[in-house]
C-alpha cells in the first residue's frame, strides 16, 4: 500500500517553510501535498519520493508526524474515468475519509489519493473492477 | 450617613470586652479543635493540651500555624470535630494538587454565618425592602450560597441567580427591580457593556448597590462600576476556609472593610519569618475561627496580602478595618471570581500521554472578563497522523481541566518544541490581563 506523510502543523506563517526546509535538505522530493485545516492547527499530507526517509528527517527534528497507507488509484486523464471510480465506491459502499488527486501525465495518467477505513478490503475490491492500484511507483513516476 | 447595625451590641461593642470574648471563645475553639485528631496531634507538640493551656489573650500565639497543605492532609474528615450527624451542610473546594480540602458546617454554624453575612449587608444600608440579585455562583464555591443565607435572614427579596447568562440577568434586574448586586467586579463591568444589546437603559433599571468580590481590583474599578450604573459599589472579603464570604466587609463609608472580629481573630504577619506586624503595615492575613464547632480552624495562613487600618470608622463599629487585598504569597491565580493553582493544570496536564511535558498557562482580558487558555504540545511520539484524534484530545484536555479548575479554559495545542522552555523552575504562567 502507498504511504503518505502526516505532519501536524500550527497554522501561524512559517510553518510550512520549515517542513519544506527539513524536506529539501534530506533531498526529498515532494510528489504532491493537501492541507487539512482545523483553524488553530492542521495537517499536512504529503505524497514524497521516499517516505520513510522523510519521515526520519522530519522526526529529527522535532515534528509530530506519521506514515500512513492510503489507496492510490491510478486513473485515466480523461473524461469519465473519475464516474468509473466513483461507481465502483458506491458499489462497494465506500465511504470515504478524505481524497485528493493529481494528475501524472497530462491526458494520459492520473493518480486519486484515498483514505478509507478498511483499505485492505477497498484495494480487493478496486483490482477485481479493473482499477490499478498504485504501491512503490507512487513515489517514482 | 446613617449608620444601622443588624446586631448592634456586638458590632459596636468596647475593644477591652471585645479581646475579653475573644479569649472566651478562643479557649472554647481550642477545646473543639482537640477533639480532632489533627488539632490534638498539632496542639500537644506546641504543649497545650486543653483550654486551660490559654490564660491571656496574648496566649494565641502559643498555637502554631495551621496551612492549606495541612487541610489537604486531613481530608475528608481529619478536621471534623462534631459527629457527622450534626453536620447540615460541607464545602469542598478544589486543592492544588487535585486533593480537596472540605470545611464543614452544622446548623449553629450556618446560622451563626448568615449573621455576620446580615451585619455586612445592614452595613451598606441595605434593608429588607431591597430586591437581591445573587450573580455570584451557587454550589460549592462559598460566595453564592454565603450571602443568599444572609440576605433571607435580614428579609431581603432574594434572587438566586448565580453566575453567568448575562442577558437573563439582565431581564431579571430589570422586570424584579433589582436594588441590590452581588457580583464580582469583572462582571459588573461586563453587565454594563452588554445593556445596550439587550435594549436595557439605566433608567430602567433601580440598581442602588453592589457588593464587589471574589476578585481583587482597584479603587479605580471601583469607582467605575459605581460611575457607570449610579450606585455605590462595598468591597467584600472571605476565604472558603474561613465560611466564605461575610469575614469582612465596607460600611456606608467605604473606608475598609470591617473584620468581625467576635468571630475572627485577625492576625497581619510577615509570611517569611511568621512574626506579627502592627496595623497599617502589609503582611499575610492569619485568621482564627472563634465560633465554628464543625471545623476549627487556629491561625490558618489565608495567603491573602492587606494590611489593618488604623484608628475608628465613623460607623462607631469597633471591629478594625482591613484595606484591599493586594497580592499573594503564592501563585494562585483568580479568574473570573474561581481561584485557581498552576499546579492543578499542570496535575491535569501532565496525566495526558498525548501531550508533551511542556505547557504554558495565559489569562488574557476578553472585554472586562478573564481568559484562560492552556497551551500544550503535542507529544510527538504518540501522533499516529489522524486529525480527528487531534481534536478529540483537545476537548479532552477541555474537559478534565473543567472537572478539576471549575473554569472553562481554551486549549491550543503546538507542535513538539514550539512552546517555551524555561531552565529550572518553570516560569508558565503568562498574564497578559490589564489589572483591574
Amino acid at each position: 500500500m502507498a504511504k503518505e506523510l502526516n505532519v501536524f502543523v500550527e497554522n501561524r506563517p512559517g510553518r510550512l517553510r520549515s517542513v519544506a526546509a527539513a524536506l529539501a535538505e534530506s533531498k526529498i522530493n515532494v510528489r504532491t501535498m493537501t492541507l487539512q485545516d482545523r483553524g488553530e492547527y492542521g495537517l499536512m499530507k504529503l505524497i514524497v519520493d521516499n517516505p520513510e526517509a522523510a519521515h526520519l528527517a522530519l522526526v529529527d527534528k522535532g515534528f509530530a508526524c506519521a506514515l500512513k497507507e492510503i489507496l492510490a488509484v491510478s486513473l485515466k486523464d480523461k473524461p469519465g474515468s473519475f464516474m468509473k471510480l466513483a461507481d465502483a465506491f458506491l458499489k462497494h459502499e465506500v465511504n470515504i475519509l478524505d481524497a485528493y488527486g493529481f494528475v501524472i501525465e497530462s491526458k494520459k495518467e492520473a493518480v486519486f489519493c484515498v483514505e478509507v477505513k478498511n483499505a485492505a478490503e477497498t484495494k480487493k475490491a478496486l483490482i477485481t473492477e479493473g482499477f490499478r492500484v498504485l504501491e512503490e511507483e507512487l513515489y517514482d513516476f | 450617613m446613617k449608620t444601622s447595625y443588624w446586631e448592634k451590641e456586638i458590632e459596636t461593642i468596647d475593644r477591652t470586652s471585645l479581646k475579653k470574648l475573644q479569649l472566651k471563645r478562643l479557649k472554647e475553639s481550642v477545646a473543639v479543635a482537640l477533639k480532632t485528631p489533627f488539632y490534638k496531634a498539632r496542639l500537644k507538640k506546641a504543649g497545650i493540651t486543653g483550654p486551660d493551656d490559654i490564660k491571656h489573650w496574648e496566649d494565641y500565639k502559643k498555637i502554631p500555624f495551621t496551612t492549606k497543605d495541612d487541610l489537604r492532609e486531613c481530608y475528608p474528615n481529619g478536621l471534623l470535630a462534631v459527629p457527622m450527624d450534626d453536620v447540615v451542610r460541607l464545602h469542598t473546594s478544589s486543592g492544588t494538587t487535585g486533593t480537596p480540602t472540605v470545611i464543614y458546617h452544622t446548623k449553629k454554624d450556618i446560622d451563626n454565618w448568615s449573621d455576620l453575612i446580615a451585619r455586612c449587608i445592614v452595613a451598606t444600608g441595605a434593608t429588607e425592602k431591597d430586591i437581591f440579585q445573587n450573580m455570584m455562583s451557587y454550589g460549592m464555591f462559598t460566595g453564592g450560597l454565603g450571602l443568599h443565607y444572609g440576605a433571607e435572614k435580614v428579609g431581603m427579596t432574594v434572587i438566586p441567580m448565580g453566575g453567568g447568562n448575562t442577558k437573563r440577568q439582565i431581564q431579571l434586574m430589570k422586570d424584579f427591580g433589582t436594588t441590590v448586586l452581588h457580583i464580582t467586579p469583572s462582571y459588573i463591568l461586563h453587565i454594563h457593556s452588554k445593556l445596550a444589546e439587550c435594549g436595557v437603559k439605566l433608567e430602567d433599571l433601580k440598581l442602588k448597590k453592589a457588593y464587589l468580590g471574589a476578585e481583587p481590583y482597584s479603587e479605580n474599578t471601583r469607582k467605575k462600576a459605581e460611575d457607570l450604573f449610579q450606585i455605590d459599589a462595598y468591597n467584600s472579603y472571605g476565604l472558603s476556609e474561613m465560611n466564605g464570604p461575610g469575614v469582612a466587609f465596607e460600611c456606608v463609608h467605604k473606608c475598609g472593610m470591617h473584620v468581625w472580629e467576635d468571630t475572627y481573630l485577625v492576625e497581619v504577619i510577615d509570611p517569611k519569618t511568621g512574626e506579627s506586624l502592627p496595623e497599617e503595615k502589609e503582611g499575610e492575613l492569619v485568621f482564627t475561627q472563634l465560633v465554628r464547632r464543625a471545623t476549627p480552624l487556629l491561625r490558618y495562613r489565608s495567603r491573602d496580602i492587606a494590611c489593618i487600618r488604623k484608628g475608628q470608622c465613623a460607623c462607631k463599629r469597633t471591629h478594625r478595618r482591613l484595606s484591599r487585598i493586594t497580592g499573594r504569597t503564592d501563585d494562585m491565580l483568580i479568574i473570573n471570581g474561581v481561584n485557581v493553582y498552576p499546579s492543578q493544570i499542570e496535575e491535569v496536564v501532565m496525566r495526558i500521554p498525548e501531550v508533551g511535558t511542556n505547557y504554558q498557562i495565559c489569562l488574557e482580558k476578553e472585554g472586562t472578563l478573564d481568559k484562560l487558555i492552556v497551551k500544550v504540545e503535542i507529544y510527538s511520539k504518540l501522533f499516529k497522523g489522524e486529525l480527528s484524534e487531534v481534536d478529540s484530545l483537545k476537548n479532552r484536555i477541555k474537559e478534565e481541566l473543567r472537572a478539576a479548575i471549575i473554569i472553562h479554559p481554551a486549549v491550543e495545542l503546538h507542535e513538539p518544541g514550539s512552546l517555551p522552555v524555561f531552565e529550572g523552575k518553570a516560569k508558565r504562567v503568562v498574564d497578559n490581563r490589564a489589572k483591574l
